[in-house]
């Protein structure tokens, strides 16, 4: 286990300052303790996150069938194949297109709801309970509460509102290539934004009432109020909201495989549901771990500039 | 608390609503516009929830008509009694409640006390260690289906209650929001307790734990959420109707509805109402509890 301890990012440097004095820290005879504090998740940290990191690479290494049965070693063949296979680069194209169309909705309409909340200040109760509460939902009640919304055509909720208002679209929501994507997108913007809501209420809420009053007796407007104060205070949150949106979108599968299975025609099949049609429909499991492993730089590259955002954030708070 | 904590936890209490709540701004034309947006938005929302409510309680034969009605002919449960008397749904949903108590215990447990090592003790190799734990912050779980799934074939696990739950427990990044609290509780009050003759778990228990309560419930609300909710590995490691969780057996159930709308929603309904109700009575710890546990981990 320590053997990839050098390959690892090297996040730990600022810990060095806290095992200081007091004797606490000093006293040898609580050396042991450490270890014993540490062990159980130390050791289910092993056994089921670092350990699955090495086997993932060593079966993406080599041809291995799901039962796992006389796997042999076929070096980079699995990279090689993944990165000339059009189906593989179509689901990670589909994941990519996902969280760009969904990124921006998610994070905007979560400012938006939070900055109504807290300048009514009025029932909060109501606006947590119905913008939030979709997000305690499982994503299988969600997936299938909105297909049957949307793809009936004649008894959907989505297309009886649509007629009583005199429009007869006849959109096929989840059967026309052009809009199952936003279909899918729409469905996780009412369910997830609750959650970037509620981040920035909380930074509205530490914003310091003070600001707010001089900008008053300078006699600034709301929308300047809104534009030179709000919103730069809110910058940081900004930042994490956005990359902790783009990493939770990424990751998108359930409303996907719930909804269109990822189609029609394999246009919203994203990159977990094509390691998981390769590894658990197909038996190629070496190969789902190579696919997998692709994916999984795209997920380490954005977690890379969240890191160097929430140090940067940090060393900012410090001056 | 550091200067580091607050960073990452907007919602530090001496900044709160509270002193505000007195001066309640006057209902101007811009605040009433501003008011009625917020009710659209509301009823927006809600629509969803309340069609699925509505349609559960149609009888099975209007459920597909043409035109929007929200109430039919007569209010009925019929839906919700033949749902029920299946059986699948109070065992999954058995299934869940034992699976997410049974994860949240021991993700607490385990991630608090390594925490607490990590933060509190000397060993050799901790700062390694502790690096290889936030390294872990990096790897989502999704990449890691093939190979876990491979392991848990080799463990003989798949179809269990362990297998949906021990590659749930150990969350580094658990470990990192916990870490960063314990630096700043004050080391005095544990030498005080140390010095009274408490050994390092009596400090831990009866110092450090009880003043770290609202962490911890921030720790366990996320981790029972996330939990109960999680589709893609029970999805995966259960074949068995009888060891699948909520999520996964209402997805695997559904073709076996075929067209009746009406027990579909009404199984939604049952499947959606128990966290819902819970956030109904404890709306005020959910709310802080995600907002302070999303933003640092994840």
């Amino acid at each position: 286990m320590t053997a990839t301890a050098p390959t690892a990012p090297a996040p730990p440097a600022r810990t060095a300052a806290r095992t200081g004095a007091g004797p606490l820290a000093a006293g040898r005879h609580w050396t042991e303790h450490g270890l014993v504090f540490t062990a159980p998740f130390l050791l289910l940290y092993a056994l089921f996150l670092v350990w699955p990191v090495l086997l993932g690479l060593k079966m993406s290494l080599g041809d291995d069938n799901i039962a796992g049965t006389d796997s042999e070693f076929t070096g980079l063949d699995n990279y090689a194949e993944a990165l000339r296979d059009p189906e593989m680069w179509s689901s990670l194209w589909n994941t990519v297109w996902f969280t760009l169309l969904s990124t921006a909705p998610l994070v905007v309409t979560g400012l938006v709801l939070a900055l109504l909340a807290h300048h009514l200040r009025v029932v909060q109760w109501l606006w947590r309970l119905s913008w939030f509460a979709p997000f305690l939902l499982p994503s299988g009640v969600v997936g299938l509460l909105w297909l049957w919304m949307i793809y009936p055509s004649d008894f959907g909720l989505a297309d009886l509102l649509l007629n009583s208002l005199g429009l007869d679209p006849g959109i096929g929501w989840l059967t026309d290539t052009r809009y199952a994507m936003l279909s899918i997108a729409a469905t996780t913007v009412w369910w997830t934004v609750g959650f970037n809501f509620l981040l920035y209420l909380a930074a509205l809420q530490a914003i310091p009432r003070h600001l707010y009053e001089a900008a008053e007796l300078d006699g600034a407007g709301a929308w300047r109020r809104l534009l030179h104060i709000t919103v730069p205070m809110l910058s940081r949150t900004t930042g994490v909201v956005v990359v902790l949106q783009l990493l939770a979108s990424l990751k998108i599968f359930d409303q996907v495989y719930i909804m269109t299975g990822g189609g029609p025609d394999e246009s919203t099949r994203p990159v977990l549901q094509y390691v998981y049609d390769a590894g658990f429909t197909g038996y190629r499991i070496g190969y789902a771990s190579a696919v997998s492993y692709v994916f999984f730089a795209l997920i380490v590259i954005v977690s890379l500039i969240h890191l160097r955002m929430t140090r940067r954030s940090r060393e900012e708070a410090a001056k | 608390m550091s200067a580091t904590a607050k960073a990452v936890n907007p919602a530090a209490p001496s900044a709160g609503p509270a002193g505000e709540a007195g001066r309640r701004p006057r209902w101007t034309p811009g605040r009433v516009a501003l008011l009625a947006a917020a009710l659209v938005l509301a009823a927006l929302w809600v629509l969803p929830l309340a069609w699925a409510v509505a349609t559960s309680l149609k009888p099975e034969n209007e459920t597909t008509r043409t035109s929007l009605e929200w109430i039919g002919s007569q209010i009925t449960f019929d839906a919700y009694e033949k749902v029920w008397a299946s059986g699948d749904l109070a065992r999954w949903m058995l299934n869940s409640a034992y699976i997410s108590v049974v994860t949240t215990a021991l993700t607490v447990a385990t991630c608090a006390m390594a925490a607490y090592g990590f933060s509190r003790t000397a060993f050799r190799g901790r700062r390694t260690l502790y690096g290889l734990v936030l390294a872990g912050i990096m790897v989502p779980p999704q990449v890691l289906i093939a190979p876990l799934f491979a392991e848990m074939v080799s463990l003989g696990l798949v179809d269990t209650y362990w297998g949906v739950i021990l590659p749930q427990v150990a969350v580094p990044a658990m470990v990192f929001i916990l870490v960063k609290f314990f630096e700043g509780v004050p080391r005095e009050l544990e030498e005080a307790a140390h010095v009274d003759g408490a050994g390092r778990w009596r400090v831990f228990w009866t110092v450090v734990l009880p003043l770290s309560r609202p962490v911890l419930s921030a720790v366990a609300i996320f981790t029972f959420i996330q939990t109960w909710n999680n589709f893609l590995w029970p999805f995966l490691v259960t074949t068995d109707p009888n060891a699948m969780t909520l999520p996964v057996g209402l997805v695997n159930v559904q073709s076996t509805y075929g067209a009746r709308y009406a027990q579909v929603m009404a199984s939604l309904v049952i499947a959606g109402l128990p966290l819902l109700l819970v956030f109904a009575f404890f709306q005020r710890q959910i709310v802080r509890g995600v907002a302070h546990t999303g933003l640092a981990g994840q």
